[in-house]
């Protein structure tokens, strides 16, 4: 009798997080982000300290710039080796062969690794409220679980673009190579282009930040920088016009923003995936 | 079983099936025959829906495009191209696929005994030999206990004591009712596990009874008949009455015969009282 949908995403999803947890690059990019993240909390602590600045909030601000690197390199590269790899070594072909569709697959993955990620990035940033507390600081519970519900919301659009990168290579090298070329375009160019297409056709700042929310990783800062500090004043003219212009609706469109980054990439995946060759 | 009408597959502007239809019946067993790059193993993936073909591909009744998951239910799969999850254990793996067909956890162990692997459940996949592969691979192709097997080379990466060995599982498999298909370059194989071959070359797909394959591919053949020196003259009289186009050869006589008449020109030179001291075929006509 052939197996529910559910029950064969659930068994690949589990091989899913079994072969991430066994793949020494994320075991490394999670080790990698729970020691940058532990050693900005002890860092922030002593700066606290001294200056009598609140721990949690400066925690949380060094470990914004530590997301934006980290972690859409980890689920761009961990997507993006996902289903390219599988179809290089000829494993995709074996696992098609069974009483499984395209999208299971599809969905399976997704699901394994989107768990596995957010499972090192809880160990993360549990490392740095533990430390924090420890060391006789306070932790904004309301702030921390806001960064946290971002940073996951980042790591999934990150994963399912890696994702939709995988479904359209044929060699999981090229994969790796494009995923990396994304990072650098949102992560780095997109900032500096954004800057530099502002200045140079001297866009109005609407359409700036309209620009600016369509880079999951933008919409990631300014939502990270409104939980953690209250304000998006940090943020120059295009953070102050953001809040007059969507007040309370500012946290709702920056969360729908990275979802549908998600959802769209991921949808986009499927379908490139459903036409794909097998080898 | 399986029913195939009017299949075309191309890749780009290569045509690699073009036009085939047969169909298979229960317990039956099929080859698909032809050189490499005939085609057999696009028509294994098409019954799998892993090329985009077109025509009509039933299996079981199912439609193998819009009803693929009952479809590949019913048919279990060895790839020649072996590809397994190398970093799991051999009962692992039966046990992760298991949970795909939606096969009792119970069977993997059960099926890694009938394929002689008992011993080797623990060991990682990566470090079981080819024949030992083959037959996991095999393992895994009855799980769920589907009713048709596909076959993709069964024995072409196999030695002849290994290939003899998969042979005979094939061959008790059949007896217990599996319908096979199987594509194969090898007319010996064909022989022992089918009932009949479709003969894919450059005249299209024929049908033909699997024992008759090596007669069609093969419908002369030129048989070395080593005799006494001084008999020479008189097996090339013999052979010549009975009607053989024979010439003389070193030490014996070479003889065109039909391929489904090998014995015949030994007969003869026997009821002539000349004795053959030894027999070789030659290659080529």
């Amino acid at each position: 009798m052939i197996p529910s949908s559910p029950r064969v995403v659930v068994r690949l999803a589990r091989k899913e997080v079994r072969d991430a947890l066994r793949n020494r690059w994320f075991v490394m990019f999670a080790l990698a982000f729970a020691g940058l993240a532990l050693a900005l909390s002890r860092l922030s602590l002593g700066g606290a300290e001294a200056a009598g600045f609140a721990g949690f909030g400066r925690t949380a601000a060094s470990l914004i710039n530590l997301v934006i690197l980290v972690v859409p390199l980890m689920g761009l590269t961990l997507g993006a080796a996902s289903l390219a790899g599988e179809r290089e070594r000829g494993t995709l072909a074996t696992l098609l062969a069974q009483p499984v569709t395209r999208w299971q697959v599809l969905a399976g993955k997704y699901a394994g690794l989107a768990l596995a990620l957010c499972a090192a990035l809880a160990l993360g940033f549990g490392l740095a409220a533990a430390i924090v507390v420890a060391g006789g600081g306070a932790v904004a519970a309301a702030s921390l679980a806001a960064l946290v519900g971002l940073t996951m919301l980042l790591a999934l659009a990150s994963l399912a673009i890696g994702m939709l990168i995988s479904s359209l290579s044929r060699r999981s090298a090229a994969a790796s190579g494009t995923a990396l070329l994304v990072w650098l375009a949102l992560v780095f160019l997109g900032d500096l282009g954004l800057m530099g297409t502002a200045v140079a056709i001297r866009l109005d700042v609407g359409t700036l930040l309209v620009l600016a929310l369509a880079n999951p990783v933008e919409a990631f800062k300014v939502g990270a920088v409104q939980a953690v500090t209250g304000t998006l004043d940090g943020l120059g003219p295009a953070g102050t016009y953001a809040t007059r212009r969507l007040g309370v609706a500012l946290a709702p469109t920056l969360v729908a923003a990275l979802a549908a980054w998600a959802v769209l990439a991921l949808g986009a995946a499927a379908a490139a995936f459903q036409r794909g060759r097998l080898d | 079983m399986i029913d195939v009408r009017d299949l075309g597959v191309r890749f780009g502007a290569n045509r690699v099936v073009e036009g085939l239809s047969f169909a298979l019946h229960e317990g039956g067993s099929l080859a698909l025959w032809g050189v490499n790059g005939a085609g057999k193993t696009t028509v294994l993936r098409a019954l799998l829906d892993q090329v985009p073909y077109t025509g009509q591909v039933r299996v079981g009744g199912f439609d193998a495009h819009r009803q693929g998951r009952q479809a590949r239910a019913r048919l279990g799969y060895v790839p020649q191209q072996l590809a397994l999850y190398d970093d799991l254990s051999a009962l692992g793996l039966l046990r992760f696929v298991a949970g795909l067909r939606g096969a009792a956890d119970g069977q993997a162990a059960v099926l890694l005994q009938r394929m002689g692997l008992g011993d080797q459940a623990r060991k990682a996949v990566g470090a079981l030999s080819g024949g030992m592969k083959q037959r996991l691979a095999l393992a895994i192709a009855l799980l769920g206990d589907p009713p048709i097997l596909l076959l993709d080379e069964p024995t072409a990466s196999l030695d002849a004591a290994a290939r003899d060995d998969f042979s005979a599982l094939l061959l008790e498999l059949r007896a217990a009712g599996k319908t096979l298909l199987f594509t194969s370059h090898r007319v010996d194989e064909v022989a022992v596990l089918a009932d009949e071959a479709i003969v894919l070359d450059s005249q299209g797909a024929r049908r033909v009874e699997a024992r008759a394959l090596d007669a069609l591919l093969h419908p002369e053949v030129t048989l070395r008949l080593v005799v006494a020196e001084g008999a020479i003259g008189a097996a090339l009289a013999a052979l010549a009455h009975e009607g053989f186009d024979a010439r003389r050869n070193g030490h014996g006589v070479l003889v065109r015969v039909a391929a489904g008449n090998r014995a015949a020109p030994v007969s003869a030179l026997v009821q002539a009282d000349i004795a053959v001291h030894d027999l070789s075929l030659e290659a080529g006509p």
